[in-house]
């Protein structure tokens, strides 16, 4: 590393109408992530290559693609993980419909996030809420999320399956359905919106979500499996619950 | 000119931060019909970014601490410059609406009691800030975003507004194009709050996102609006240095709060040489003293790292300036000596992570290098304390676009807090103006073809200037010559410098069609950067003092006349003007608070 080198990128370029992959040779310097690259590309290149990003730092899950056919942050994808001497191909997330280039149109996360039944808080004592840590350590886990959809996008129930989308909620929003049905203070229960409407039946476990997930929420074992358990056990006892939600829990960077 | 889409509202918010949904949530709730436009996707404005935490005098860690404390940190912090009404204000009301985001699902850290868990940060008396590890805006913003959800506000995503509608004196609405298609758009609405946050994009080092191009300052001065405090940019001490990729990124204040340290390239803790007889009593003089605070709260002063933002980068500074930086250029940030790997990657997930990932720098193992980066807008529109209205007739502003509140310069905390109590306010004093208003005002057809006119001039010529280099020039400049330490004849050079790049301007082209067009859209955004880059150098060359996050090499010292006035500009013939207006004095009872020693 150090001086700067010359690669090549090979960047999916269209729109609706269709489109292609298009070679760039750029420079890159050392420390630089897909995302440098893709900007000075429009800086000195192509001005229009259409893409979204806003931190540049992994906080806002904007910048999603499919780097090297691997869904990824290109904020967080140092160049210097990427074999130089073969093009490097940058393409759209494959489950969302094309808007141009890498922009793709993500409404369908947005519309299913609208019906998730919002937060139902139970009375607030005249002391105000307590809460203890240990009790809001997995939403905690949940909330990490940045809505990057990198999960929504590999989830093979909908990633082939455009007529699964209105009845498929996504492992984004399902653990933000686990999120409300963990939260210490949320009255309501959403498990037979869960069954019946949003396919928490479809998920098969494959844990795919869960490995591209760039906040390393294990969406899979903490969400989804005790979601499934809570719908299919209606009688299910908190306690019991808590006891194997402890167990699982993994020590990891973030928590 | 051809048709464009309408849409009709009683408040449309400008901004969907944590100002501009705290204030359309509050104008939906009284009743307003309500709609937020912003540039991006919903969920992804700056906010998210937000570190440290959220400042109110909750008193759940420290009961010693209230509104009056808070008010008393803020008002210092500002070097007295601060509209007071505002400070009073965002203390008194800060921890009503912390709690209120607790109603609405929000999980902050907690305390063993099971209350709100608060940190330290640089200024605060007492450890005062509510927070989620170090992801507190994610979860401001989520919760907010989805309340806005569940009230069935319209929310128009990538969407820029480029300009204000007036009719006569007042405001009528605004008009821009959707991202996506190119396709403009016109909003009617007699009240439009503006929460577009701030300007970081016009230096090169920053924090901030592509979406800070001072745009609502540009939107304000363009329809006649005053701006305040322009001067004051602030300039956070520790953002990353290395490698040169990440060269801006922010390392939070936290790390400091949790037990970091700063050092210099000597391995010297250089901030005991650095404090200031303003803050002499209240701060640690040996490393005894500094590092027994963070257990002894009531026998130890707090250390020299802590003190307000513009005393430690000005310390970073004059530390590299001296020979005493780092191989990269900067100083040394160390939390892996001073507290074991499990407490910072607990306290600290997100500063880890980015570390590791980008700079590949374990933080538990060895030290960060860091310096300053530009972070932070204090000036902005100049708004009522009360309902954050602008000078202009149905015009209301909140959040980084609004001036007054910070002063001379913002304690770390001070923004998310700022964002929840004057959204809100601007919320219900921008339904309260609709709901007054008998006949709606109508902007004139014309205003709408000529801004439509003008944006689509890019895609007409054929070999212009290249945007980008554009903004590389202006940031290159604005670093160099309207930067962290400032002095007249580089002012006036980069004054010169904005007067030739917005000729330049001028003749900027855009390649291809209007389907996101990222060279386009950045075209359009130059004008209100140039516009509020320019408003940033009138007012720097304006104030001839040293204050706050105004450093003037040629004037090192605070001028007690200064101190009474703001910096004022607004367009007077189609170009910025640079006035003064006085502060109003501070009252008595207030004025005991502030000098209290505590
Ligand atoms: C990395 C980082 C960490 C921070 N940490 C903290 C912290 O710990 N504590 C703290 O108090 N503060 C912190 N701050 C500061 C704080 O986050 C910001 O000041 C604050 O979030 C600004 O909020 P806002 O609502 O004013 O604007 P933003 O959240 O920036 O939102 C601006 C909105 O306006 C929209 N917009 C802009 N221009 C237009 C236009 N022309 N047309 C349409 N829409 C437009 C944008 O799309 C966006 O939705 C931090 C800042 C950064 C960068
Ligand atoms: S585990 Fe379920 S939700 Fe996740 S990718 Fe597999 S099928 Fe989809
Ligand atoms: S769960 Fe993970 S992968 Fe899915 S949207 Fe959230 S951050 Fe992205
Ligand atoms: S730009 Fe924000 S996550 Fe990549």
């Amino acid at each position: 590393m150090g001086d700067p080198s010359t690669v090549t990128m090979r960047i999916w370029r269209g729109d609706t109408n269709g489109g292609g992959f298009e070679d760039h040779d750029v420079e890159v310097s050392s420390g630089e992530v897909v995302l440098d690259v893709l900007h000075r590309i429009q800086a000195t290149q192509a001005p229009d290559l259409a893409v979204r990003w806003n931190c540049k730092a992994g906080r806002c899950g904007s910048c999603s693609a499919e780097v090297n056919g691997v869904p990824r942050l290109t904020c967080m994808t140092r160049m210097s993980i990427l074999d130089p001497a073969e093009p490097i191909t940058v393409a759209p997330m494959r489950t969302f419909p094309i808007i141009k280039d890498l922009v793709t149109d993500v409404s369908y996360n947005y519309e299913m996030s609208k019906r998730v039944p919002p937060f139902r808080p139970k009375p607030k004592p005249p002391d105000g809420h307590r809460m203890f840590q240990e009790d809001i350590e997995r939403v905690q886990e949940f909330r990490k999320c940045i809505e990057c959809f990198l999960c929504q996008n590999v989830c093979h129930v909908i990633r082939d399956h455009e007529e699964n989308k209105p009845h498929f909620a996504g492992p984004r929003m399902f653990i933000r359905y686990a999120e409300l049905e963990m939260h210490p203070l949320d009255s309501g229960d959403r498990r037979d919106l869960l069954q019946e409407e949003m396919g928490l039946g479809l998920c098969n476990i494959t844990k795919c979500c869960s490995e591209v997930c760039p906040e390393d929420i294990h969406i899979t074992d903490n969400a989804i499996i005790p979601l499934k358990e809570r719908v299919v056990d209606r009688k299910y006892d908190p306690i019991v619950w808590l006891g194997k939600a402890i167990k699982g829990r993994r020590s990891g960077r973030a928590e | 000119m051809a048709e464009h889409e309408t849409h009709e509202f009683d408040v449309i918010v400008i901004g969907a931060g944590g100002a501009g949904l705290r204030a359309a949530i509050e104008a939906q709730a009284q009743g307003a019909r309500t709609a937020i436009i912003c540039k991006s996707l919903l969920g992804k404005a700056h906010t998210v970014m937000a570190e440290g935490g959220v400042a109110a005098a909750l008193g759940t860690v420290y009961s010693e601490d209230n509104w009056e404390v808070h008010f008393r940190d803020t008002m210092r912090g500002g070097k007295m410059l601060n509209n007071w009404r505002m400070a009073r204000i965002h203390a008194q009301e800060a921890p009503e609406r912390v709690l209120e985001l607790e109603d609405w699902g929000a999980l902050f850290d907690r305390t063993e009691e099971g209350r709100i868990l608060q940190r330290d940060f640089g200024g605060h008396r007492y450890a005062r800030l509510a927070h989620v590890g170090d992801r507190t805006g994610l979860e401001m913003i989520r919760i907010l975003q989805q309340k806005a959800v569940a009230m069935d506000i319209d929310v128009f995503m990538e969407t820029t507004i480029v300009r204000l509608l007036k009719d006569g004196d007042r405001i009528a609405g605004a008009f821009g194009y959707r991202r996506e298609s190119g396709k403009f758009v016109e909003f009617k609405s007699p009240a439009v709050v503006l929460a577009t946050g701030g300007v970081g994009k016009a230096y090169k080092v920053t924090s901030n996102s592509w979406e800070y191009t001072g745009d609502g300052h540009a939107l304000g001065l363009w329809a006649g609006a005053d701006l305040i405090d322009m001067e004051f940019v602030q300039f956070h001490p520790t953002g990353m240095v290395w490698p040169p990729s990440v060269m801006g990124i922010l390392v939070t204040e936290g790390v400091r709060g949790d037990g970091g340290i700063l050092r210099n390239g000597s391995d010297e803790r250089f901030m005991f040489g650095y404090i200031p007889e303003m803050f002499r009593a209240e701060t640690a003089d040996d490393e005894e003293e500094a590092d027994r605070w963070y257990t002894d709260r009531k026998g130890a002063r707090r250390p020299p790292d802590l003190l307000p933002r513009d005393e430690v980068a000005r310390a970073i500074v004059a530390e590299i300036k001296e020979g005493r930086g780092t191989p990269h250029g900067g100083v040394y940030l160390d939390i892996a000596s001073r507290r074991d790997p499990e407490y910072i990657t607990r306290r600290l997930p997100g500063m880890y992570h980015q570390f590791k990932e980008l700079a590949d720098v374990d933080i538990t193992k060895e030290p960060m290098e860091v310096g300053p980066t530009c972070h932070y807008m204090m000036g902005g529109l100049k708004v009522d304390a009360e309902t954050a209205a602008a000078t202009v007739d149905g015009l209301f502003a909140a959040g980084e676009v609004a001036g007054g509140m910070h002063g001379a310069n913002r304690l770390g905390g001070n923004s998310l807090s700022d964002l929840l109590v004057f959204g809100c306010r601007a919320g219900r004093g921008a339904a309260d103006y609709a709901r007054a208003v008998d006949v709606r005002p109508e902007a004139s057809a014309n205003q709408t073809e000529e801004v439509a006119r003008e944006a689509l001039e890019p895609f007409e010529r054929t070999d212009g200037e290249n945007p980008y280099l554009l903004q590389q020039r202006l940031q290159d400049k604005m670093q160099a010559l309207v930067g962290i330490i400032r002095v007249e004849d580089e002012l006036k050079k980069g004054l010169d410098a904005l007067g030739e790049l917005k000729q330049r301007a001028g003749r900027v082209t855009a390649e291809g069609n209007r389907l996101y067009n990222p060279g386009w859209h950045l075209a359009l955004d130059l004008r209100s950067l140039l516009a509020t880059s320019e408003a940033i150098a009138l007012a720097a060359l304006e104030r001839k003092e040293s204050r706050g996050a105004q450093t003037r090499e040629d004037f090192p010292q605070t001028d007690p006349e200064l101190g009474k006035i703001n910096i004022v500009l607004r367009m007077k013939n189609g170009e910025p003007y640079v006035d003064r207006s006085p502060l109003e004095p501070l009252p008595q009872d207030l004025r005991s608070v502030v000098e209290r020693s505590l």
